[in-house]
Parts: structure tokens; C-alpha cells; sequence
């Protein structure tokens, strides 16, 4: 009963030796292929990076190494040996841990009996001897360095503490590889030392880590090598020393360095007329953990990008500024009158609209059918003494369907039936059925086909000529350049640059996505302690 | 090539389990109408049919609002306790003329319903928790307030217990004319609309800026009210208030009518046709099964049956 | 007996400085996780005091006799309750499997005691299993598989004793009726035979795997699965305990009125419910523990108890508090979840 790696079982695999190698790995889903021929190798006694923006394919890698997909083809080798895992337990068993950002513990019950649930030492009637299993419990958590009171439930502790429960049963049930999925999305600086205290004890142990983060300075700090995916694709794999964060992240993003790009591969017309008093003034938004002070103007008229990596807070700043997040303090106006903040139907009445990232969860109701989703926020404009006016409804959505282009086979056809392009035009009707002010886009050409796409740029190219003030976020840095007249950079929730006029292009807004953090950051009070991974991390 | 083709079985499969979802309570109507006409002596008569749409109006009344709470992807265990108050409350206020005492009693199931929707919409208490509690609760007050059976001697209440016009009873005027009403609701009003949509998708609908809240709480009053209608109904017809006994099992029922129906415990649908519908199939069912002498016991263990396999059977589509 | 399963979170043992745990949560938590632990002792304590200063003939041995044997049935469903409800479900189908077991031990114990013991276990057992094998397996929802269980039990039920026009009766001289009628030091046999079956339903919650496994599959399904824990078969292990619960206690009932009461037990699944969720154990799941569950069903009958010594007052008023009561400990119970989730 004991933490250490090198307990029962086979000895610890020499330091380098591949621990979890796969080739050719293909993955599809209907209508997308996830991972493509992707060959990927974590070593003994190295820490490896797993680096990709959202829809990069990494998620689908990992739920495949860990058995909760089964890869089309390709081969998984663990230890040198061919094997397929049908379900997260096999994977675990075989030697696979994997550490969630959401601790995947049991919160009601006390750190020793999760850490040993299953495997409780017994006394000679069967019973579990508690004495026994406390004493084991706090020396394993003891041998990676953290003094818990192991009877307390695990609820109580920090999430930096619980994470290191995770890590503890991980290590105890004897795991080889150990997974991490954006283990610090929520922890406070001195919990991040702490974990990077004990990834580095693990890799001396010779045991594989696989480390998924958006932040470059972790990345930096405790990753030996990189793999980074795009479009279900290995686009770089190798040491991590041997690569600055600029070429990272253009690797990440897909786009090169002063590459000599054609114009006009999107659909943006290029600049709008942005003239006037703001229509949105989004000031000092601070949300705990995920935004600090984050101020951004609108004026009709003019897209505005905001810039940043998966992590950085471009979701929680449209939430906020939508009233789905309630911030603890800052101020939202439109057109110069204050909004209620923390409330959806304030923020809409005042003409904010927001097309949220998790289209399908958040966004369409599945089962209700174009038409009905279409009306579906403007209903009680659209009723008189509570009774739906149905030729209203039917004359708005003709309108929107043709105007949008929606394909459906007619408007009674479910939404969750539709292609994601034209689920989105629906629910961009639904709001422009609202007659908005601001419309706040996250992420609107995402896992949408190439010719809807250049639709969906087109029609908010269209929009914001006609007055509107948009708020443009995308992953996309083609998107983002050629559609936005400017744009905003979020960094770990704050902004850290704003890029205007001529200083809209891909390399200034690479450059200013990969500069390291203000020399402040990551040490003492006070700090921005860093966002939540935002939602939807495909 | 072979993967479009396997997706179009699926396809297929999909729609003929929808079909039966949709339309399978209708059929079973259908074929136990047909197989009464045949085996049943005296089944095809004025009386009988006046006697099995009398018999069946309570639960259907009850099943309405059922349907409404489990659109909205809750339940309402507390229905049958809701119809036992309703019938103490009525027996205590016939006293001052019947149409106060219908007041009263609708009034009390919609406060009961108030509780619940205010449980479940404010303080985040799950429906079948927060509706248990009412449960025992209205039991406990329908017992306080009338503790034992009391004939009910109104001529108000007899009249609307065995009056009927055109040949057709009141009570089961009163429980189309609901049906009707609530279908329209469901079908042309903007509450009927949220309803769904919340139903559906409650993040969403909250993103949609629907008053998510005050939606819930209006389909707990109204689950309320119906079953304290229902409870009016079952008292006119009986004569008598029986709190200790009136309502028991009636959530079941009431469950078992809207799943057979064809809404499923997932939300985001209301088939107000197919409540109605299986309504009447469990009433036939059970009439069936007496009329040929088998005894009430088997009624029950046969709806037990019932109800299991139409869970089951709807549990495919609740999947997605 | 013992009473918590989380270990107090007071023991001070380690709270070292190093310790990786919000401080200023600790003392609200501890805080509350004790009014959850003994919240309805106190009020128990509180009853029972109040009882016997207002009323001379409560802390009357007979009285309390009288209270300690109808307690004993109705915590005999709770005890396979609590095991249900730690594991996130809910079993409504006890009232009638109770009465159920009653008027089939009755039956059986015409062809002698083994009879009537055997037939009711198996009987609610095999209700139990279903129940669970239908939750667990086909996964379906707990409150409609186990309502529709109800309405099954109350069909067999009218079944076997002719549309409910036949009562059975125990022979007094049989050893079965013994099980119900003898006393030891004073005290019913159903009493000490509850008091055994708590000793060891807690021990069994507590000190064994199982018991982990049913608190993980409760506290958080997915990670008790990842975990390794066999997730079916404990949530088809409580539902049968539960049915065997409800069985044995109504076999227990019979043999202590010498008949088997069709009408019994309507009702009951709610009160042990109530007992059940009064005595601290979550209806979210992963928490809970026997001893609270036993503390419930004594509150909930001294509370019965005190209506009737009132006299004036109906005994229905027991519903209507055991309801209101029900229905602030879950809405404490709700607010207390939320606010952890703020932490």
C-alpha cells in the first residue's frame, strides 16, 4: 500500500523509452473528421505538451487514448504493446490515468476513502480498517509533497488540493501515463507550483506525462516536448526548447509568419464607416477567475475582434456583457444608458444579443423547429393578450429565411435536423428578429462548412453596414483580421493590447497573442489568478 | 457509400419508432375498441360509453397538467393529494353555494401548486423532490381539514355529478373542454411556446431570455388547479368526499397516460391528443380486463406493465 | 451506534500550515455538516422533552413501549431506504411491498414460521431486483419504475387475498407469532430485532466495500465508474435490499398484530422518506448515514405520538409536519448544496 510507481507490477520503464505511442490514428464523426492519420508518441520521464485551438482534434485524441472513443483505424502501442481500450476503466487499469479539469472524484466523501476506493485495506473480518487506510493515505499525499487532513471530505479542500488527490490515486493505482487536461485552468499561482512540483517528480519517475494547456508560459516551463494539432492534423512535433512562441503559436493558429496571403479569402468587404458615440461600453467587467477589468467599446457600424487564445476569456467577456454572467463589479451601457448586469432579459431588452460558442447547447432548442426558434425571443412582440400571431411569425421568418439564405425543408423542420451553418443563420435570425443594437458573435463560423461560412462573414460584413455594432470573436485569425476594424487582445482575462487601423493584421496579432505576460504576473497577491477554460472546448 | 446507407437505416428505424411513439396510443385504442366490439357483450351501447368517459374524466383532467409539468422536463407527484384537499375544501364551503366551494377548492389546489413551482423555480429544488413533499404535506391537510367521508347532499354538485346535456355527461364536457383549452394553450400561446423551449433546452431558453422562472411556476399552478378540478369532479360523481383515499395512485396514472401518449419524461414536447388518448386506453384496458371477470387486481399489475414498457419504449428518442 | 460517515471534519489532527484548504470555509462547514449530522437529534431531544413535561402519560413505560414497537417496523423501511436514497435513487414502492410481506408471512405462516419468513423476502425481494435491475440496466428512472413496482405489489396483494376480502390471520401459538408478541427485559422482540438490523445496516454502510461503493455511486456516478466501482450492481443491491427491507418489516408487522392487514402501509414509503431525509441523509445522493435515519422515524413518531395525546388534534396534523418538515430540510438541504458549489 504504498504511492510510489515502482510498488507491484512491472518495473518502471526506462527514461525515454516510448511509454504510449500511436500511428495513423483516424477518428471520424458524421460530418467531420476528428483526427487524421495522427501519429503521436509520449515518452518515459517526459512531460508533453498536447497543444491545439478548439476543433484541433486534441479532446478527440485523449478520450481515444483513454477509451471512451474507439479510433476508426490506426494503432495504440502502450509499453510496446498493441492494445485498444474499450472503456476509461480498461485504460485505467492497463495504467492510464487521467487528470480532468473538473476533479473526477467523489466531492462528499473524505480524501482517504476516495483515494482508495476499490482497493480499501481490510482487517481480518472484512471490514475496512480505517486506521490503516488513513495512514496510507496521508503518506502517499505526503510523498507528493501535500499535508491534507485525509479524513475531511474532499469538497472541502482547494481545487489545487483535490487535483492532487486525483494525482495521488492516479500514481497509487500504478498509472504509466498520467493525462492532464488543463489541470491549472483554476488554480492560484502558488497551487500551480505546487503541481509543477509533482509533474516533475512523476517524469523523474519515469512516468509519461501528457500536458494540455493554453497557457505558453506553463507550456514553457514544465513541458521537455510539443505536439501540436490543427484540423485533426499533426502539424509539429518535437522539443519544445527548440521552438519560440511566436512560431508556436502560429503553428497552433495555422497561419505563417509573414506569409504572403491573397486577399479576399474571406468573405469581409474590408472596413466599415464607424462613426458616432459607442453603442456598447463594456467597462471594467471583472468576473473571479476569469476576467479582470476588462473594458471594450463598440460603435455601430464597426466589428470589433477580440483576439486570444482558447482560455484567454473572450466567451466570459460576451456572457458578461450579455447578463449570462453575473460580474462582481464594471458597468455595461448601450447607447450610453446603463444595463442591468447578470440579467439575460435586461441585456436583451436594452438590444444585446448574443450567438453563444456551444451553439448546440446553448443556442438552438433541438427539438422546437426553425420556425419556433426563429420566433423564439421576440415571441411576446409577436403576440397579443398572450396568443401567438401566427402570420406575423410566418411573415418574419419567410423574411429571415430568404434573406439568410436558412436551407430547411420547410420551417416546421426540427433545427437539431440542420447543417451547424444554417442552424446558425437561424439563430441569427432569432436575434435579428429582435432588431438589436449589438450583436455579440463568439465563434459564428465554427464547425461550419467552407460555403456557409463565407455566408455567415458575409451576412455580418452586411449587418454591420447597416448599423449595427458588432462584437466579433473567432478562432480564426483570418476571420478575425478580415472581418474586424479592430481588434481587441485578451490575455489570462485581461486586455493586453488593441490593434487599430493598419495594425490589423495576422503577424501583429500573433505577435501580441504569443507576448509573455507582464513581468508581474504569476507571483504574490493579487495577481490575475488565471481564467477558466471556456466552455465548449470541443 | 455503405456509411450513408447505414445512416439511413438508422434513419428509418428512427421514424418507425417515432410513428409508434406518436401514433401507438391511438392504435391501441383502436384494437381494444375493436377487440371489446367483438368479445364484449353489451359493449356498444349509449350507457356503457357514457359510463367509461365518465369514469375516465378525473384522470384525464389530472393528466393535462401532468403533461404541461413533464413538457417542461419536471413531474408533479403531488396531484393526487392536490384532489384529496380539493374535496375537503369543496365539502367544507358547500355552505355557502357551490360555485364558492369550486372557488375555494381550484384556489387551494393552485396555492399547493404555487409552493411547488415557487420550490422548484426559486430555491432549485428538483420536481420530484420538491413535489413529494407537497404530497405528504396536501395529504396531511386535506385529512385536517375533513378527516373522515362525508356525503355530499348538494343538489348543485348532484346535478354536475349526473346532469348531462344531449345524452352527453357535464363531467365529461367539462374534461374535453379542458383538454381543448390546454391543447390550445400549448399550440397558440406564447406561454405554450417557452414552455417547450424550456422544456427542451433550459440553458438555452435562459440565453433566449425567456422568463424561465415565471413559465415553471404558471405550469405548477395550473397542475394544481386542473387536479383540484379533477378532485371537484371526482366528488360529483361520487357523492361523497373521501380525502383518506380520493387521488391515490392518481400521479401514476396521470404519468402513465401522458407517457403512453407519447410526451417524453425528457421534455420539450407536450401531445395533449395522446394524453387524452392514453388516458382512455388505461380506462379501456381496465374495463377490458373486468368485464371479462378478471379481477381489479390484474388492472394494476397490467397498468404496471404498461406504464414500464412505454418508459422503455420512449426511452430511445430521449437520447437524441 | 456510529453516527457520521465523513469523519468529523473537526478532528484538528492535521491542519497543519502547509494544509492546501480554504480556512475561513472550514468553520461554516463544520458547521453545517454538524446540523446536518444532528440536527434532527436535537429536535428529537427537544420533542422528547417538551412531551414529558406537558404530558404526564408520555414517559409512561407503556407509552414508550408502545411508540419504541410501531417505530420499528416503519425504521425497518428506512433502513433500506437510506441505502436507496445515498445512491441518488428513490424507492416508492415500499408502502405496499410492506403490506405485501405482512399479508403473505400471515398467509405462509399457516405451513409454519420458515414459511412465513421465507415467502415475504423472496416475494419483496424479487420486487426489489426488478426495480433495480430495470434502474440500474435499462436505465430508467427511479420514481416511475419503483411507482409502477407499487402498483404491482398492491395487484398482488388483491390478488392473493381474494380483492382484499380476506384477511389471514397468525395462529397465537404459532413461533411466528412469537417473533412479533414475545418481550425481552420488557421490550418487544420487533424492537431488539430493529435495533440488530441498524447495528448492522451501519456497519455494513461503513466499515465495508459495498458501503463505499453505494456512497461514490450516489456522490458522483461517473467518477465511481471511472473509479472501478460496480455502479449496476449496487444500485441493483440496494433496490433488492430495499424490497428485502420492506418485506421483512411487514412480516414483522403481521407477526406482531397475528394478522395480515391489507390496507397497511399506504402511505408508508413517503413517511420513510421523510424519516429517511429528516435524519440527514441528502436526495441529491452521496451522503447520509443510518443512525440519522432511525433518529427520523423516532421524531416522526413522538410527533405522532404528542398529536394523539392532544387528543383535540387529528392525527392527520403527523402528515401535514412531517410534510412541512420534509419540505425545509430539503430546501436547507438545497441551499446548503449551493452554497458548497459557490466554495
Amino acid at each position: 500500500m504504498t504511492a510510489a510507481p515502482d510498488a507491484p507490477g512491472q518495473p518502471p520503464p526506462a527514461q525515454g523509452t516510448p511509454a504510449l505511442a500511436v500511428t495513423s490514428l483516424t477518428k471520424s464523426f458524421p460530418g467531420a473528421l476528428a483526427l487524421d492519420e495522427v501519429d503521436f508518441e509520449a515518452r518515459a520521464g517526459e512531460v508533453h505538451a498536447l497543444i491545439g485551438e478548439n476543433g484541433a482534434g486534441k479532446s478527440t485524441l485523449i478520450k481515444v487514448l483513454t477509451g471512451v472513443y474507439q479510433a476508426d483505424a490506426g494503432r495504440v502501442r502502450f509499453l510496446g504493446d498493441e492494445v485498444r481500450f474499450g472503456t476509461p476503466l480498461e485504460a485505467q487499469d492497463a495504467g492510464i490515468s487521467t487528470i480532468y479539469q473538473e476533479v473526477n472524484l467523489v466531492p462528499l466523501m473524505s480524501v482517504a476513502r476516495n483515494l482508495f476506493l476499490g482497493r480499501e485495506p481490510r482487517n481480518r473480518f472484512g471490514l475496512i480498517d480505517f486506521r490503516a487506510m488513513h495512514l496510507a493515505a496521508d503518506e502517499a499525499l505526503r510523498d507528493l509533497g501535500v499535508r491534507v487532513d485525509v479524513t475531511r471530505p474532499l469538497r472541502t479542500l482547494g481545487v489545487g488540493a483535490q487535483q492532487m488527490v486525483a494525482l495521488a490515486r492516479a500514481v497509487s493505482v500504478d498509472a504509466r501515463v498520467v493525462i492532464m487536461d488543463e489541470p491549472t485552468s483554476s488554480l492560484e499561482p502558488r497551487e500551480v507550483a505546487t503541481l509543477f512540483g509533482v509533474i516533475r517528480m512523476l517524469r523523474d519517475r519515469g512516468i509519461a506525462v501528457i500536458y494540455v494547456s493554453h497557457r505558453l508560459e506553463e507550456l514553457y516551463e514544465i513541458c521537455d516536448s510539443v505536439t501540436v494539432l490543427r484540423d485533426g492534423r499533426v502539424v509539429h512535433t518535437g522539443r519544445i526548447a527548440d521552438l519560440d512562441r511566436l512560431r508556436l503559436v502560429s503553428l497552433m493558429l495555422g497561419r505563417e509568419m509573414g506569409q504572403v496571403r491573397e486577399e479576399g479569402l474571406t468573405k469581409f468587404s474590408g472596413d466599415h464607416a464607424a462613426a458616432g458615440e459607442p453603442v456598447l461600453q463594456a467597462e471594467e467587467l471583472t468576473l473571479s477567475h476569469m476576467l479582470h477589468a476588462v473594458s471594450v467599446e463598440v460603435r455601430p457600424g464597426e466589428v470589433v475582434g477580440l483576439g486570444g487564445l482558447l482560455g484567454s476569456g473572450r466567451s466570459e467577456t460576451a456572457k458578461a456583457i450579455a447578463g449570462a454572467l453575473p460580474p462582481e463589479s464594471g458597468r455595461v451601457l448601450v447607447a450610453g444608458s446603463e444595463v442591468r448586469t447578470g440579467s439575460t432579459p435586461a441585456a436583451i431588452r436594452a438590444g444585446i444579443s448574443l450567438l453563444p460558442e456551444d451553439r448546440k447547447a446553448e443556442g438552438i432548442v433541438p427539438g422546437l423547429s426553425v420556425r419556433e426558434n426563429i420566433a423564439l425571443a421576440a415571441l411576446p412582440g409577436l403576440s397579443r393578450f398572450g396568443l401567438v400571431d401566427e402570420s406575423r411569425i410566418d411573415r418574419i421568418v419567410d423574411t429571415f429565411m430568404e434573406r439568410l439564405r436558412i436551407k430547411a425543408s420547410s420551417p416546421h423542420q426540427k433545427v437539431g435536423e440542420l447543417s451547424g451553418g444554417n442552424q446558425q443563420k437561424v439563430l441569427l435570425a432569432r436575434w435579428l428578429a429582435m432588431q438589436p443594437k449589438v450583436l455579440l458573435l463568439d465563434e459564428p463560423t465554427r464547425g461550419i462548412d467552407v460555403g456557409a461560412k463565407a455566408e455567415v462573414q458575409k451576412l455580418i460584413d452586411e449587418l454591420a453596414e447597416d448599423g449595427l455594432g458588432v462584437l466579433l470573436i473567432s478562432s480564426d485569425m483570418e476571420e478575425l483580421v478580415e472581418g474586424s476594424d479592430r481588434v481587441v487582445v485578451l490575455k489570462d482575462g485581461a486586455v493586453t493590447a488593441e490593434l487599430t487601423g493598419d495594425q490589423v493584421t495576422e503577424d501583429l496579432l500573433m505577435q501580441a497573442i504569443a507576448a509573455p505576460l507582464p513581468a508581474d504576473a504569476g507571483d504574490g497577491a493579487g495577481t490575475p489568478p488565471g481564467p477558466r477554460k471556456e466552455a465548449g472546448d470541443d | 457509400m455503405t456509411e450513408l446507407t447505414l445512416r439511413r437505416s438508422e434513419l428509418d428505424r428512427a421514424r418507425v419508432l417515432r410513428l409508434l411513439q406518436d401514433y401507438g396510443v391511438y392504435a391501441g385504442v383502436a384494437v381494444l375498441i375493436l377487440v371489446n366490439v367483438v368479445l364484449t357483450p353489451n359493449f356498444v351501447s349509449g350507457e356503457n360509453f357514457r359510463t367509461q368517459a365518465v369514469q375516465v374524466a378525473p384522470v384525464m383532467i389530472v393528466a393535462l397538467g401532468m403533461a404541461l409539468a413533464i413538457g417542461s422536463q419536471g413531474i408533479d407527484l403531488s396531484v393526487g393529494s392536490v384532489m384529496a384537499l380539493s374535496t375537503s375544501l369543496l365539502s367544507l364551503y358547500l355552505g355557502y353555494g357551490p360555485w364558492i366551494a369550486v372557488l375555494v377548492a381550484v384556489i387551494g389546489g393552485m396555492v399547493i401548486g404555487l409552493a411547488n413551482g415557487s420550490l422548484i423555480a426559486f430555491i432549485g429544488v428538483q420536481p420530484i423532490v420538491a413535489t413529494l413533499a407537497l404530497m405528504v404535506a396536501g395529504r396531511g391537510l386535506a385529512l385536517v381539514l375533513l378527516p373522515q367521508l362525508k356525503d355530499v347532499r348538494d343538489p348543485g354538485m348532484a346535478t354536475l355529478g349526473s346532469g348531462s346535456v344531449l345524452g352527453i355527461p357535464y363531467l365529461v364536457l367539462i374534461a374535453v373542454a379542458l383538454a381543448i383549452a390546454v391543447a390550445f394553450v400549448v399550440r397558440r400561446t406564447t406561454f405554450g411556446r417557452q414552455l417547450l423551449a424550456i422544456g427542451d433546452s433550459r440553458p438555452a431558453a435562459q440565453l433566449a431570455g425567456l422568463p424561465v422562472r415565471r413559465v415553471l411556476i404558471i405550469v405548477y399552478v395550473v397542475s394544481g388547479a386542473l387536479a383540484a378540478v379533477a378532485g371537484v369532479i371526482a366528488t360529483a360523481r361520487l357523492t361523497a368526499s373521501d380525502p383518506t383515499s380520493l387521488g391515490t395512485l392518481m400521479e401514476l396514472s396521470a404519468i402513465t397516460a401522458v407517457v403512453v401518449g407519447g410526451t417524453p419524461l425528457s421534455g420539450g414536447r407536450v401531445r395533449i391528443g395522446g394524453t387524452v388518448a392514453g388516458a382512455v386506453l388505461i380506462q379501456l384496458l381496465t374495463a377490458t380486463l373486468i368485464k371479462h371477470d378478471l379481477p381489479p387486481s390484474w388492472t394494476q399489475i397490467a397498468q404496471a406493465v404498461v406504464i414500464v414498457a412505454a418508459v422503455y419504449a420512449a426511452r430511445e428518442r430521449g437520447k437524441r | 451506534m456510529t453516527t457520521d460517515t465523513t469523519e468529523p471534519a473537526a478532528r484538528e489532527k492535521d491542519a497543519s500550515p502547509g494544509a492546501e484548504q480554504p480556512q475561513g470555509a472550514t468553520r461554516s462547514e463544520r458547521l453545517t455538516s454538524l446540523a446536518q449530522q444532528h440536527g434532527a437529534l436535537v429536535a428529537l431531544l427537544v420533542m422528547v422533552l417538551v412531551a414529558s413535561l406537558s404530558f404526564d402519560s408520555f414517559l409512561t413505560g407503556d407509552n414508550l413501549e408502545n411508540m419504541a414497537v410501531s417505530s420499528a417496523f416503519l425504521a425497518v423501511v428506512a433502513l433500506g431506504m437510506t441505502f436507496v436514497i445515498i445512491t441518488g435513487g428513490i424507492d416508492l414502492s415500499v408502502g405496499y411491498v410492506f403490506a405485501l410481506g405482512g399479508v403473505l408471512a400471515a398467509w405462509g405462516s399457516q405451513y409454519g414460521t420458515l414459511v412465513a419468513l421465507i415467502l415475504p423476502l423472496a416475494v419483496c425481494g424479487l420486487i426489489g431486483l426488478v426495480n433495480g435491475l430495470l434502474i440500474a440496466r435499462a436505465r430508467l428512472a427511479p420514481f416511475i419504475v419503483t411507482l409502477a413496482a407499487m402498483l404491482l405489489a398492491r395487484g398482488v396483494l388483491l390478488s392473493v387475498t381474494d380483492e382484499g376480502s380476506t384477511t389471514y390471520l397468525v395462529d397465537k401459538d404459532a413461533f411466528f407469532a412469537r417473533l412479533g408478541q414475545e418481550k425481552l427485559l420488557g421490550i418487544g422482540l420487533p424492537v431488539w430485532i430493529t435495533v440488530a438490523l441498524f447495528g448492522l445496516g451501519a456497519l455494513v454502510l461503513r466499515r465495508s466495500r459495498f458501503g463505499q461503493y453505494v456512497y461514490a455511486v450516489g456522490g458522483n456516478e461517473d467518477a465511481a465508474a471511472l473509479m472501478g466501482a460496480p455502479v449496476a450492481r449496487t444500485k441493483i443491491a440496494v433496490y433488492t435490499l430495499s424490497g428485502l427491507c420492506a418485506g421483512l418489516a411487514g412480516a414483522l408487522n403481521a407477526a406482531w398484530l397475528m394478522s395480515g392487514v391489507t390496507i397497511l402501509g399506504t402511505g408508508m414509503e413517503l413517511e420513510a422518506i421523510s424519516a429517511v431525509v429528516i435524519g440527514g441523509t441528502l436526495l441529491t445522493g452521496g451522503f447520509g448515514f443510518i443512525s440519522g435515519s432511525l433518529v427520523g422515524v423516532l421524531l416522526l413518531k413522538v410527533i405522532q405520538n404528542v398529536i394523539n395525546q392532544i387528543g383535540s388534534l387529528d392525527s392527520a396534523y403527523q402528515q401535514v409536519v412531517s410534510g412541512a418538515f420534509l419540505a425545509l430540510v430539503v430546501i436547507a438541504q438545497t441551499w446548503l448544496g449551493r452554497r458548497r458549489r459557490m466554495l
